[in-house]
């Protein structure tokens, strides 16, 4: 059986000894140190630092073993099963690792002339098209640094598009699925949007009659995303979009869900304005353990103008900085994106093709629809909403049921699957679905993975109904047991750094 | 439009045999059933025009071939800093944010499963709050720039005021990001001069533009242009008299010598994490650093992830878990302090790893490094007739103004000559700074050697000399 390792590891402050050293930082050269007495006696004293930072003092091979020793309590898609819905787990090709480690490009500086960075703007500039052509918009932009700043950086583009036709005064408000990711409101309302949610219909989508009556002349645009949260494909699309666009709004693709439906069919010929993608999602770079992801967005040729600068171009013999674009919105972050992140997606792609990734979408919706016809059997579980329909990329699940009936809850199944050596799916979303467990399985995983994650969950739906304890008190074989989570969140118990903690001890330090 | 049966090496499940048995299993005899809720008048009828598929090979062979024809350090001497600068990422940091198990997980959801990636944000939060002398930090964000922006929003949140107050001399990248998260707030923007002297923040013309309305005083240390601020307390101890927030920028490569900003009454302090650890990349990934003051107010309008320390629920063992996840986007959706999901946690891993190597006395002797070199590469530099090195009467930390208003080229003219030999010079400010005439920054690391800094000095004077 699984067993995650335990090392008891102390926090890396309790390490080391006092004047140990884990790197040796190059010396100046005598020369200098001849030519320049002290430099640091020109500054003032009141600006230099009196005691050395309390960082800890750790040999390098110390280093190396702690972090090592933490490597192992930690589970990546490289260990198995990471059925994480709505983050596309899949697998990250370790070519692409390889090319990204290449000293041409780590040791780029991002304000080097023009003629010394050819390749590199020769990637990202081919990159954007192939997205563009991947999404079927008009231009790619390529700087937002995750989902949720494309998401900003769309808002924002429905702002200047409504302000340059003269009626932000009049366009204040922003539609929402309430199936929506949390990231959708939180981005509008960033973006000086008031978010309307609409409810979903029986069948889980996008509700006609409650979007008609909740789009108005103050509606600015409806965020969406396609394949739903559900897994559910918005079949309405074309009279989403028609509602959205006669009230004179913009339609927002938010590309969570982008896996399912490669070369199948593209947001921009569904109508959508602007297209963000998640590039450490659909197009496998590694999620490193929160991130760096990649969030390009797609727009409109008539939306173009407003992306933010520079803009890479080419004039037939090479590619340069376009800073002269006197509508854009201006800047979302330094320089032109997470560039490591998005060269690894460009060659996810070349090594795909058009039909490597229609494969991707097709077999990630048969993996699914697999996983949705195999679960259905195991007590306890109901499939909510849009019974009878396929499931695209991935499949909601809800335990109400096994709950009702043996005080078993979906957060429970999570942790006990830790126990079989598998990362739990999402669990509690969408909010529409009560006790939800949300697997997205992704291309990536084998026929026999598929069956052995069936086969585990019908074990624990049988241990909730004959020994529950098993699985409320799961897990065991992860490194650690469950953990206080309100202590860690609570006012008076809070430790959010070691300083905190040594200023006011919330636990006997235990391993 | 018909498929091949082709077999991809990423997608086990494509062997045709398999997937077979899995639609008869599913009941369908076609994979396009399970598209046919997709509208008809949608669907693509031809395939993407993309390229063909390639093997791993020839892939390799196509990138690799591209990134050859970019120049590197390696193959010229770069003096380039501004928001993203050259240090040296030490073996130890590449070998640990390669191993899988970090950089193949995601956000740490189930923290049973995640204590090692938990603790070892735990521990950089830590290592920034040590380094800043505050007492909190998030763990990360998505760059400096836009930690400002998230930083001025905080801070209109808590004052329920509408204006900001920065430094004149500020990147233009940063100020532009800022204006970006600012403008939908309603916030403005409110530029402080600076001493043409010293650079230093021009106090009467802060005195005189502070006010009730005043949400956030942003100064920065080392500023942009590499001086160090000497008025930091002063401007912290006004901007409290007027009840608005004092928001501290850092490098914080500097902060083994530099006073940190929790000593001057800093507030919050963003801040750019690259140097420690992460390659530059071609500007990204970066690092956005994000602390605070143990003040429950300020914690619970904080934006970005917390990591913090707890216990198991059974035996009382030390563990650590996401905290304070309702101030968050999956939580609190429209009313979330912030919008951000993914962020840098690799990024910061890396820092986390790199702090742990160079400790406080190596952080230290690494500043005096660079302090020394700066100052040796601004002295040689000085005697080069026509080159005014810095413009600024102001010590200076790893960047440095080179003015060469009595050049008679171009500042193109320079830099076009300069990289022909070999010298990728600094960045030019006459967009940003247009009163600084012809003048551009200089930065200067631990990993220029001095013959290169010398030959920098040699080259620069050949060029400026050709024409006279």
């Amino acid at each position: 059986m699984f067993k995650q390792a335990c090392w008891n590891e102390p926090v890396i402050f309790q390490l080391g000894r006092k004047g140990r050293k884990g790197h040796m930082v190059p010396k100046a050269d005598e020369e200098i140190r001849q030519t320049i007495d002290s430099a640091l006696t020109a500054f003032p004293k009141e600006m230099l630092r009196r005691a050395l930072p309390e960082l800890p003092e750790l040999s390098e091979v110390e280093v190396v073993r702690h972090y090592l020793r933490l490597s192992q309590m930690n589970y990546g898609v490289d260990l198995g099963f990471y059925p994480l819905g709505s983050c596309t787990m899949k697998y990250n090709p370790k070519l692409n690792d390889f090319l990204a480690s290449n000293p041409s490009l780590t040791g780029l500086h991002p304000y080097q002339d023009e003629s010394t960075v050819q390749g590199i703007l020769e990637i990202l500039s081919t990159l954007a098209k192939l997205l563009a052509e991947i999404t079927g918009t008009f231009e790619v932009c390529l700087q937002p640094a995750a989902g949720a700043q494309g998401e900003f950086l769309g808002a924002l583009i429905m702002r200047a598009h409504h302000k340059l036709n003269g009626n932000i005064q009049e366009k204040t408000e922003l539609v929402v699925p309430d199936s929506a990711h949390g990231t959708n409101p939180a981005s509008g309302t960033m973006a000086g949007f008031k978010i309307v949610v609409i409810p979903s219909s029986q069948e889980g989508c996008v509700d006609l009659e409650a979007l008609k009556s909740a789009v108005s002349g103050h509606t600015a645009g409806l965020m969406l995303t396609n394949p739903n949260t559900l897994g559910v494909f918005e079949k309405d699309i074309e009279e989403i979009a028609d509602v959205i666009h006669e009230a004179g709004g913009l339609l927002y693709y938010d590309g969570a869900n982008l896996n399912a439906i490669l070369g199948k069919v593209r947001p921009g010929d569904m109508g959508f304005d602007i297209v963000h993608i998640n590039i450490h999602k659909t197009f496998g770079t590694p999620h490193g353990g929160g991130g760096p992801g990649a969030g390009p967005i797609g727009v409109s040729k008539e939306l173009e103008q407003y992306l933010p600068v520079p803009r890479i171009a080419f004039d037939g013999k090479r590619y340069y900085f376009d800073h002269n674009k006197p509508r854009s919105i201006g800047k979302i972050r330094s320089f032109y994106g997470n560039v490591a992140v998005l060269l690894r997606a460009y060659a996810y792609i070349l090594s795909l093709g058009a039909e490597g990734l229609e494969e991707v979408a097709e077999v990630s919706v048969l993996n699914a629809n697999y996983l949705l016809k195999k679960l259905s059997s195991i007590r306890g579980l109901e499939l909510p909403f849009a019974r009878g329909r396929p499931r695209k990329h991935e499949c909601v699940f809800s335990l109400k049921k096994l709950y009702r009936e043996t005080g078993v809850r979906a957060l429970d199944v999570a942790k006990r699957m830790l126990d079989y050596g598998i990362h739990a799916p999402t669990t509690y979303f969408p909010q529409i679905v009560e006790e939800a467990l949300m697997i997205e399985p992704t291309e990536a995983f084998e026929k026999e993975e598929l069956d052995r994650f069936v086969d585990i969950v019908r074990k624990i739906s049988e241990e909730a109904y004959s020994k529950p304890e098993t699985v409320l008190k799961a897990p065991r074989n992860a490194a650690l047991g469950r953990l206080d989570e309100v202590k860690a969140s609570h006012p008076k118990t809070m430790a959010l750094s070691w300083r905190m903690h040594q200023e006011k001890p919330v636990c006997e330090y235990k391993q | 439009m018909a498929k091949t049966d082709a077999i991809h090496c990423y997608i086990p499940n494509s062997v045709p045999d398999v997937k077979r048995q899995m639609m008869k299993e599913i009941g369908i005899t076609s994979i396009e059933e399970l598209y046919v809720d997709v509208p008809r008048k949608f669907r693509l009828r031809t395939k993407l025009n993309l390229p063909a598929p390639a093997s791993e090979l020839e892939v390799k062979k196509h990138v690799e071939e591209l990134l050859a024809k970019n120049k590197i350090s390696r193959d010229m001497s770069v003096f380039l800093g501004a928001g993203c600068w050259p240090h040296y990422v030490p073996a130890v940091v590449d070998a640990v944010v390669q191993r899988a198990e970090f950089l193949t997980s995601y956000t740490p959801y189930q923290p049973e499963i995640s204590q090692g990636i938990l603790q070892s944000l735990f521990e950089y939060q830590s290592m920034i709050c040590e380094l800043t002398a505050m007492e909190v930090a998030n763990s990360s964000m998505y760059d400096w720039a836009s930690a400002l922006g998230e930083a001025a929003r905080m801070a209109a949140r808590l004052t329920q005021r509408t204006e900001i107050l920065i430094p004149r001399i500020v990147h233009s990248e940063r100020l532009a990001t800022l204006r970006t998260y600012a403008d939908p707030a309603g916030l403005t923007i409110a530029p402080v001069g600076y001493d043409s002297d010293t650079g230093h923040l021009d106090i009467e013309d802060f005195k005189r533009k502070i006010s009730r309305r005043t949400a956030a005083v942003y100064i920065e240390n080392p500023s942009y242009l590499g001086f160090v601020e000497t008025k930091a307390k002063e401007v912290a101890e006004e901007t409290h008299d007027h009840k608005a927030m004092f928001i501290a920028g850092v490098d914080p490569i500097s902060l083994g010598i530099l006073k940190p900003p929790g000593e001057y009454g800093a507030d919050i302090v963003v801040g750019e994490g690259q140097p420690l650890g992460s390659h530059m990349n071609y500007g990204g990934p970066l690092l956005g650093i994000f602390a605070c003051r143990d003040d429950r107010q300020l914690i619970r309008q904080m934006p970005g992830r917390m990591i913090g320390m707890t216990t198991t629920l059974e035996n009382n063992k030390t563990g650590f878990c996401m905290a304070l996840q309702a101030r968050e986007q999956h939580i609190r959706r429209e009313k979330a302090t912030s919008n951000i999901c993914t962020n840098e946690a690799l990024c910061a891993l890396s820092s986390a790893v790199y702090l742990a190597l160079l400790g406080p006395r190596g952080l230290k002797e690494l500043g005096e490094i660079i302090v020394l070199k700066t100052s040796y590469t601004m002295k040689l530099l000085e005697k080069i007739e026509s080159v005014r090195v810095p413009l600024f009467k102001s010590p200076h930390f790893k960047e440095f103004t080179v003015n060469f208003d009595a050049a008679e080229m171009t500042m193109q003219e320079i830099h076009e000559k300069m990289l022909r030999h070999g010298v990728q010079g600094g960045k030019h400010l006459n967009s940003e700074f247009p009163e600084l005439g012809k003048t551009a920054l200089y930065c200067v690391t631990e990993t220029h050697s001095r013959a290169e800094i010398d030959s920098l000095a040699q080259t620069l004077n050949n060029v400026l000399q050709e024409r006279s």
